[in-house]
């Protein structure tokens, strides 16, 4: 294989590796500011109880994520160099934000959050909670203003010739608020938020079948329920306006997750089928005039096809239809589940509906299938473009880096990560099958004392 | 060298070097405690070295991910040369990176001797390993490493590996073994507290000698260096602050101030930062054979309303860095107690 190709498998496999645990890690820093917040204002210890349980899941899963992340940001340099001298002035801004305000904040508030429960009073400690999720989010915000960056650039102009191009920066915030950025966020930690809801649903489920830690299972169900539920429903209004994004920013791209080859009005949906490249066709199950909706809220508008695009500037048609049509399937299952819980938890009978327990336990792997093909798509949609429209991507490669060389680090990162995650799903394991533990009821240290803490000695 | 008016190329090669300062001051005592740990059999002993950084490694090694991405966006070539050029080298840090990260985290998870071995040995392992790698790539950036007319590096893997930055890579892992151990002196009590001073002062012993043979070394084989230093001797000045600072440290030991000794080793951290910038400056990638091809502030930085709207953040983002990252040290102060959250 050339170095070109062992590249891409080497940087698509470390992020997708990454992409299980910040979702996590952001989904979960969301339940912990929820479930502390609710134990200062109703001074309920199952709360406590709570808050204290997923705080050790939440440091396995944020432990994982920062060592797998450094690798993305090394991985700029050695293998994308040339793309790294294009777009460094122009991600300048935004890592420099990153770093400042989301990492530092994230990693120094974690301290507190993991080992501060008796170290500081309960304002303190949800203080600190709150930071290390406000930082979780805040890492999403830089990476996703630099990845849609590259989707929709702006606010920028080139510079230079040739080898010696680059992007400058003319414009701080339409660089930030470019084109894509807002929808393109929300979408994604509407994807997190979901992670680590479902996270707790399963595990919670998970108890509730086993019939252990009963009232720690349902109080937990709840607060990710309506978590869940929430986000879910958010997730669909955010799908359709990025779609709408996409349709509008990037057209090659809509056209080949729909494997739409002729400019069609009134255009199909396709339900369920696959595309035949040769012919340039796509077969199965339409819904007529659905994709023209979903792009332009008219069921009559035209949507553009993929031989308005030169060949060589189309992406590949059957990943990007595979890779989106998968999310979809994986995020409408997952916002099904979510409401038919929510219906059964309504009515009181969600805690005794064995069979809708299991398919809870199984509704992890949703948010995350549709995370993971969600970004595939995106990121498979923009070729054959590193930055749309303006640098290819064979273009961003080091000059210098040999494929013998990234084959020796592909092989590194694969045996370190599939040993990573047996380890990571051997510790989880673990950590569920050993449940919340009993003295987490009876809050200890300066924890346990009123709120009005600071009038004691 | 004439020392220019304060311009943003050089604020930010300044502010570089504070953030790469900052990661040596600071994950310099945990991967230290990381290479010491394993001197002890005793599980307890080695849970307490563990839990002495525990709470503050991951925030330590946040400086070296905000230093890069500075690197990044401030100086893009000399980050993707650098970065390129080193490949393996880099690729075997980042391997030795996320051991050290996961074997903290899982060590305690288990009782079983063989699995707290194996993730000791593998935090060990992680931690010398980055810390020379880190001095070696320091060391090559010092001594020269070869760039082409593009800006691209034009050598090779074995190429990085000749004695003089494998002696700077070194001194690196004994620099941190001293730092870590002082650390370590300042967070325990009894027993482990006197064999963790007992190692400091080996570490100290080391390290000077270590120093000793730097210096002479850079005076004799490094022409470009040595030529600047005989154009400012006051360059020497640094050098002997940075020996007082680690004469300090055994006469704060003497007297008990246990505090002050650590804060002599972030001084001799900080000096030996301060000397190795002087003798850079311009140059952050020294070019050899031909200097001319040299990485340079000016060559090779982003923009200048890039560089501005960096130091906007900086200072609006650093001191508030500053002041949580103190308050956490200082909830976190005095001797570990291991409790259930403990590693």
């Amino acid at each position: 294989m050339d170095v070109l190709t062992l590249s891409r498998i080497q940087f698509g496999g470390t992020i997708a590796f990454h992409y299980i645990y910040p979702p996590l890690s952001i989904g979960l820093g969301l339940l912990l500011v929820i479930m502390e917040g609710l134990w200062l204002k109703t001074n309920q210890p199952i709360y406590h109880q709570l808050a204290r349980f997923w705080t050790r899941v939440f440091a396995l899963t944020f432990a994982i994520g920062v060592a797998t992340g450094i690798v993305m940001e090394f991985e700029f340099g050695t293998n994308w160099a040339s793309y790294s001298r294009f777009v460094g002035d122009v991600f300048g801004s935004a890592l420099a934000a990153e770093g400042i305000f989301a990492f530092f904040l994230e990693s120094g508030f974690l301290a507190l959050l993991l080992f501060g429960w008796d170290r500081v009073g309960r304002k303190m400690h949800f203080f600190a909670t709150c930071m290390v999720a406000l930082g979780a989010h805040f890492s999403a915000v830089w990476i996703v203003v630099a990845n849609s960056w590259m989707q929709t650039p702006a606010g920028y102009h080139i510079v230079g010739e040739g080898l010696h191009a680059r992007a400058e920066i003319t414009n701080f915030w339409e660089l930030v608020f470019n084109p894509s950025m807002v929808e393109r966020l929300t979408h994604t930690l509407c994807g997190a938020w979901q992670a680590g809801a479902f996270l707790a649903i399963s595990v919670s489920a998970w108890y509730l079948l086993q019939n252990r830690h009963v009232a720690f299972a349902r109080a937990s169900l709840g607060v990710a329920l309506v978590v869940a539920l929430i986000a879910s429903f958010l997730q669909l209004v955010s799908g359709h306006v990025s779609a709408q994004g996409v349709g509008r920013n990037q057209p090659a791209k809509l056209a080949a997750f729909e494997g739409l080859y002729e400019t069609t009005s009134n255009a199909p949906l396709v339900l369920l089928g696959w595309v035949d490249e040769k012919n340039e066709q796509t077969r199965g199950l339409f819904l007529p005039g659905a994709l023209s909706f979903l792009a332009h809220n008219d069921f009559h508008a035209s949507v553009t096809g993929l031989h308005e695009f030169k060949p060589e500037d189309r992406p590949p048609v059957t990943p990007s239809f595979l890779f989106f049509h998968g999310m979809v399937a994986a995020g409408m299952a997952t916002l099904f589940i979510a409401l038919l819980s929510g219906w059964y938890w309504w009515r009181g009978t969600l805690f005794n509906t064995r069979w809708l327990l299991w398919v809870l336990v199984f509704s992890v792997l949703g948010p995350q299938l549709a995370n993971q093909l969600g970004w595939f798509a995106a990121e498979v949609g923009r070729q054959p473009w590193l930055v749309y429209g303006i640098m290819r991507t064979p273009a961003g490669l080091s000059a210098v880096v040999q494929a013998n060389v990234v084959l020796a680090s592909l092989i590194l990162f694969t045996v370190i990560y599939f040993l990573l995650f047996a380890v990571f799903i051997y510790l989880l394991n673990d950590k569920i099958k050993h449940g919340p533990y009993e003295e987490d009821l009876i809050p200890s240290g300066k924890l346990a004392l009123p709120q009005h803490d600071h009038l004691t000695p | 060298m004439n020392f220019p008016a304060l311009d943003l190329n050089s604020i930010w090669f300044v502010l570089i070097g504070i953030l790469f300062t900052g990661y040596a001051m600071l994950d310099g005592f945990d991967l230290g405690v990381g290479a010491l740990h394993l001197f002890t059999k005793e599980d307890t002993e080695r849970r307490i070295m563990l839990n002495a950084i525990g709470p503050v490694w991951d925030g330590n090694e946040v400086w070296l991910v905000t230093g890069g991405g500075a690197l990044f966006a401030a100086f893009p070539n000399v980050y993707a040369t650098v970065f390129s050029g080193f490949y393996l080298a880099f690729m075997l840090l980042l391997a030795s990176l996320i051991f050290r990260a996961v074997a903290i985290e899982f060590r305690s998870k288990q009782p079983m001797r063989w699995w707290r071995q194996t993730w000791d040995v593998s935090f060990a392992a992680g931690s010398v390993l980055s810390s020379l790698l880190i001095g070696v790539a320091l060391g090559n950036l010092a001594w020269g490493i070869p760039i082409d007319a593009r800006g691209e590096f034009a050598g090779d893997f074995l190429g990085l590996l000749k004695p003089y930055p494998l002696l700077i890579g070194l001194t690196t892992v004994v620099l941190f073994m001293m730092h870590g151990a002082i650390y370590g002196v300042l967070k325990t009590e009894g027993e482990l507290h006197d064999k963790l001073r007992r190692w400091a002062m080996n570490c100290i012993i080391a390290f000077v000698i270590c120093a000793v043979t730097t210096t002479m070394a850079t005076l004799l084989y490094v022409p470009h260096i040595a030529a600047r230093v005989r154009e400012y001797p006051w360059l020497f000045s640094i050098v002997l602050a940075n020996m007082l600072a680690i004469a300090n440290i055994p006469r704060e030991f003497h007297h008990g101030r246990d505090w002050r000794a650590f804060l002599s080793s972030c001084a001799a951290i900080i000096t030996l930062m301060i000397l190795f910038g002087l003798n850079q400056f311009p140059n952050l990638v020294y070019s050899l054979p031909d200097p001319a091809h040299s990485l340079t502030a000016y060559n090779s930085a982003s923009s200048p309303k890039t560089l501005g709207i960096m130091l906007v953040i900086a200072v609006i983002g650093i001191p508030i860095v500053l002041a949580y990252t103190v308050s956490i040290y200082w909830i976190f102060r005095g001797k570990v107690k291991l409790d259930r959250m403990s590693y």
